[in-house]
């Protein structure tokens, strides 16, 4: 399965107020439930998605166990100038995965 | 005169219209799911359709192209000359794995196979289901339609109770659908996940307490027939968000 997508504008104006939509396959099992010998199944959830523009830190969230699986976070951010944007998901059991599109301001 | 035929032809206009009140599912879901469906950047079927693209273009593509596939899953389950019997789409990927590609049979509900029947049906994505006329498909389908009607289980309910006579009314909270499977492979938000026509249909007998068949049971492929049948017309939809 594609493992992540990530939904940016190519080009924005500067100053340009840019929707970032994040979605990526992931079970967000909570911890809660039993399995079919009545087994709790272990926690093994996201916590943390870090949006990086540049390098710099523009949104950050937190990941709980009451979150659906195969999670979308949806957010904004302002164009200031070309370069990359880079999504990184954290998890239990060391998940960690980056996806990274480029943008170009005119 | 004039008018008595133009108030003939009304009648026969309303008719028609009357006559075709069938609706996909997705007319009967809330807003928010629809929504959700409409917008490829937040349908979160697109992770196994992008995954069935590249499955697509790894090994079908040295037969196949994207285009020649349009239109492909409109006319599924189709006869079979080899097997002398229909084949469902997800049977014909799997055929083409073993016949041409030599490579193993993919299992029912993986991701791989989920992600390649998407792959394929979305390339028909908006065009009307057309039940192929063919002759030897009649029996089969004629045994979809008894299997329809049948009641099943505990609760003793056949489909067509549900999705022909109490279609928009409300089981517990859910609404109950017209039953057209326009959208397949689907993503549930039940399952949080992706599954196959034969999955829903397993959700519905275990719901009125039957044995499910097996996947692939030759009683699937059957209704399976008879359901595109009976929602030829409708425009296909996958990859369609079910609640």
């Amino acid at each position: 399965m594609a493992r992540a997508l990530v939904f940016a504008p190519k080009t924005a104006r500067r100053g340009e107020v840019i929707e970032i939509r994040a979605l990526i396959a992931h079970a967000m099992e909570t911890g809660h439930r039993p399995d079919s010998e009545g087994r709790v199944i272990p926690r093994d959830i996201l916590r943390r998605l870090e949006c990086r523009y540049d390098g710099e830190l523009v949104f950050a969230a937190d990941l709980h166990p009451a979150i659906a699986a195969n999670p979308l976070v949806a957010f904004h951010t302002v164009a200031t100038s070309s370069g990359t944007i880079s999504l990184t998901w954290t998890g239990d059991n060391g998940f960690a995965q980056t996806e990274s599109v480029a943008l170009t301001v005119t | 005169m004039k008018a008595l035929l133009a108030a003939l032809a009304a009648l026969l206009l309303a008719g028609t219209a009357l006559a075709d009140d069938r609706k996909s599912g997705f007319e009967f879901m809330s807003p928010a799911t629809q929504a959700l469906q409409r917008d490829d950047t937040l349908n979160p079927a697109w992770l196994w359709l992008k995954d069935g693209e590249q499955r697509f273009a790894g090994s079908c593509a040295r037969c196949h192209t994207t285009a020649s596939m349009r239109g492909v899953a409109t006319r599924y389950p189709a006869f079979d000359n080899t097997l002398k019997r229909p084949l469902s789409l997800s049977e014909r990927i799997n055929t083409c794995q073993t016949r041409h590609a030599g490579q193993p049979a993919l299992a029912p509900e993986s991701e791989a196979l989920l992600g390649l029947e998407m792959f394929v049906a979305n390339a028909s994505r908006g065009m009307p289901i057309a039940p192929p006329a063919d002759p030897r498909l009649a029996p089969f389908r004629e045994r979809g339609r008894q299997l329809y009607f049948q009641r099943f289980g505990q609760l003793d309910f056949s489909c067509a109770q549900c999705h022909d006579q109490h279609a928009g009314g409300r089981l517990a909270g859910s609404v109950i659908p017209q039953g057209h499977a326009t959208g397949y492979p689907i993503y549930r938000l039940e399952w949080q996940g992706v599954g196959s026509l034969q999955r829903r249909l397993r959700n519905c007998m275990s719901g009125v307490r039957a044995e499910p068949f097996g996947y692939g049971a030759p009683e699937f492929i059957a209704l399976e027939l008879y359901l595109m049948q009976r929602a030829a017309g409708l425009a296909l939809e996958t990859p369609a968000v079910r609640p």
